[in-house]
């Protein structure tokens, strides 16, 4: 059923988990919690994680998925890990700058940058 | 659907089911009422409908976005924080959508909450916090918001001007 599609896509680069939304609107709860678990498993697999979190598709995003954003961000930095955040449309752009969580979150403008950006 | 051109009083439609309000071209208003109960899906529906409503309106691009904002912010506000997901409480909405403006207003029927008392979610202490953005975002994408009824209501404004 179409219902069944995981709203996250994982692929690799070297050592960085490259992740995309396959749906255009990190949206309801159920869908947020849902990703968060994800992104939790995921940071847990390995030592000093590596990640990259690829906005492309994303049209929409609520307060309470910035909130499941900021979890991952803190999870990743007590396993030492880095996190980075690309591809963000302009209008996803301006929450974040409204939000000042420009700030708090390493956010590139393409892939390349932010794969080069890993340390 | 009413004839390009013509602007139509008296009612050429079917009776509207309910939480419609009359349906019409440019130069009408769409005026929807709700009332539903304390459930994020039920406050999902209502958006979709308001949202339909905006953009049948003429109401596109960044003044779409910033609606979808302001309104999820403050259905979830209304439903989750205010009536605290309560099941006996119920969520009131209105919506006045012109082409030239789009009214919404939210009232729940919880305790109520002073709007001055509501931290900074921009402070560096309060950045890592993973709630509290939500009354921001209303007041940053809407062009007016007026808090009342000791913060059980919200009325939030967005005008349709003609942005990039």
């Amino acid at each position: 059923m179409a219902e069944s599609i995981p709203p996250l896509s994982v692929t690799r680069e070297k050592d960085v988990r490259v992740i995309e939304f396959t749906n255009n609107r990190i949206l309801d709860e159920a869908n947020i919690a849902e990703i968060g678990n994800t992104l939790s498993a995921l940071i847990d697999e390995v030592d000093n994680p590596k990640l990259l979190l690829d906005f492309g598709t994303v049209d929409h995003l609520s307060s309470a998925a910035l909130g499941m954003l900021i979890n991952a961000n803190n999870r990743v930095r007590e396993h030492s890990g880095q996190l980075r955040l690309t591809n963000i449309k302009p209008q996803i752009l301006e929450v974040f700058v409204i939000t000042k969580l420009n700030k708090l979150f390493k956010i590139l403008p393409s892939r390349a940058e932010a794969l080069a950006s890993f340390t | 659907m009413a004839v390009a051109g013509s602007n139509r009083h008296g009612d050429t439609n079917p009776p509207a089911p309910r939480g419609r309000g009359a349906n019409g071209r440019q130069g009408s208003a769409h005026h929807l009422t709700f009332t539903i109960p304390s459930e994020l899906s039920a406050g999902r529906k209502v958006q979709q409908q308001i949202l339909e409503a905006i953009e049948q309106k003429g109401f596109h691009g960044h003044n779409f976005f910033a609606i979808n904002l302001a309104l999820e912010e403050a259905l979830t506000n209304a439903i989750k924080h205010g009536n605290r997901l309560d099941p006996h409480k119920k969520v009131h909405v209105e919506a006045k959508v012109s082409a030239r403006r789009a009214e919404i207003i939210i009232e729940d029927e919880g305790p109520g909450f002073d709007r001055s008392n509501v931290p900074d979610p921009t402070a560096q202490e309060n950045l890592e916090k993973c709630s509290g953005r939500g009354i921001l975002l209303i007041e940053s994408y809407m062009n007016r918001v007026i808090w009342d009824r000791g913060g059980r209501r919200v009325r939030m404004v967005k005008t349709n001007k003609k942005t990039q």
